[in-house]
């Protein structure tokens, strides 16, 4: 055979270009990557077109890394295109792991998101109230768009993936390990997440200042307070998603003087991130009586944006209720 | 289904040592009570996790009841304490996902309180009955997702 490399593709979806940004961000390391592999598709650095992943045999490409969630059905049709010409699909980074940043509107459904961005925002003007259309005819020209879906969806809810990269954006320790245990074919089973599963608590320096019993008597964002650099920001008071965050990060949040925003998604044992930090956030509470309880949790601004930062299209719930969005 | 006709499903979180019991004791009283609680033994309130009350939202339930020790009889000390940090803190949470606060309900029922239980199960149902049902899934309309 002329070329026995094994075939790479990188694509994205939903997703806001930081994950191409970590590919590159191996400096010289990627080019010990490129010398092992073949990359045959990557639309951001490489100019390939859909016709051409299209005339490759299916399941002609080793592995193919995707990152970003599904927001529109071209994402979608896309996500299933690299799925079959595949072997492997691997969901790179927090968007395509469990919907990211852009999986917050699922507060929101198209018709809310299409008022705001196309009427209602302050620098927005619109006089004849135009909004995207599937079809649109112009000058005896049919044009086309994708349809924008009425909530995000992490990559495993529209296509089988293999294996998880999780991470905003994930490291690159985390990608070598990735690439190696794939070249080495040294996996470990079928959906795992490729990180330690152990919480970010159990790698953080600042665990060894936590006290016996933390107890918050009031909540305060990053910007209201002098972080210490060593402190653990909980017993600060300030919301850090360490003990119900998948470790293997690296910690780059903490050794900034911010807290855990939760990227790296749950660790194995749990299924919805945001509900199980609640969990342990209000037991760290100091108050006994309901007033207290109130007081002390009136400080936190917007509860489920905060502990779903990152993984609310891959929650117990996945979306606010569409009853109650109209 | 017209509101007549709506029979609530309810999901109840009872502590073992002062709800279920106080429970057992309306049923050996032969006390009558709305039939749509479904009742769930766990050791503490402390011991019911958000993770389990979201599952039985997301699986049809159109209300939830945690109930326990009064405060400061908890058994193990602050399980109920700690129950209602989170209930407060959940119903924060299930407001901005569009789900009522009144559907999810935190009681304190005592071993002995057989009176309280058949109350609140009977007012849980009425007020969820006025409510009307969740439809967490069923109403989910609109193009993919």
């Amino acid at each position: 055979m002329d070329n026995p490399k094994p075939k790479v593709a990188f694509y994205w979806c939903a997703s806001c270009g930081g994950c191409e940004e970590a590919i590159v961000d191996l400096g010289q390391d990627i080019l010990k990557v490129v010398e092992a592999v073949d990359i045959v598709y990557w639309p951001v650095a490489l100019d390939f077109k859909k016709k051409d992943l299209e005339a490759m045999p299916d399941g002609s490409i080793a592995a193919a890394f995707i990152n970003g969630g599904i927001r529109m059905s071209e994402q979608e049709e896309m996500a299933h295109l690299v799925r079959r010409k595949s072997q492997m699909v691997i969901a790179f980074g927090a968007c395509a792991h469990l919907g990211g940043i852009p999986g917050l509107a699922n507060f929101w459904d198209k018709s809310t998101i299409f008022r705001t961005v196309y009427h209602t925002t302050a620098s927005t003007v619109n006089p004849e109230g135009t909004e995207p259309q599937r079809e649109t005819t112009l000058d005896g020209h049919v044009l086309t768009l994708p349809e924008f879906w009425d909530s995000v969806l992490p990559l495993d809810a529209v296509i089988d993936v293999d294996y998880y990269l999780p991470g905003c954006a994930p490291n690159k320790d985390l990608i070598l390990q990735a690439v190696t245990a794939i070249l080495e074919g040294k996996l470990p089973a079928k959906g795992a997440v490729l990180a330690p599963n152990k919480s970010c608590c159990d790698d953080c320096a600042r665990n060894k200042t936590k006290p016996e019993k933390i107890l918050i008597q009031k909540v305060k964002r990053p910007h209201e307070v002098n972080l210490d650099p060593e402190t653990c920001f909980l017993t600060q008071g300030v919301i850090c998603m360490g003990p119900a965050t998948r470790g293997g990060c690296g910690e780059r949040c903490i050794e900034g003087n911010m807290p855990c925003r939760g990227c790296m998604g749950p660790t194995d044992q749990v299924h919805d991130q945001g509900a199980k930090f609640l969990s342990a956030f209000a037991s760290l509470i100091d108050a006994d009586d309901e007033g207290q309880v109130e007081r002390v949790l009136g400080s936190i601004a917007d509860p489920a944006g905060t502990f779903y930062r990152f993984s609310l299209p891959s929650s117990i719930l996945k979306k606010k209720r569409m009853e109650a969005i109209r | 289904m017209s509101p007549e006709n709506f029979e609530p499903r309810l999901v109840g979180f009872l502590c073992n040592w002062c709800s279920y019991t106080g429970a057992d004791l309306a049923g050996t009283s032969r006390m009558a009570y709305a039939p749509n609680l479904r009742v769930i033994r766990v050791m503490c309130t402390g011991r019911v996790d958000p993770q389990f009350v979201l599952k039985a939202f997301q699986a049809g339930a159109d209300g939830v009841l945690i109930s326990g020790c009064h405060p400061g009889d908890c058994h193990y000390k602050e399980g109920n304490s700690k129950a209602l940090r989170r209930h407060r803190l959940l119903s924060r949470v299930l407001g901005q996902f569009g789900i009522e606060p009144e559907r999810f309900r935190l009681e304190w029922v005592s071993a002995s309180e057989g009176q309280k239980f058949q109350q609140v199960c009977n007012d849980f149902t009425e007020r969820l009955r006025k409510l009307g049902p969740l439809n967490l899934n069923g109403a989910r309309g609109g193009s993919r997702g």
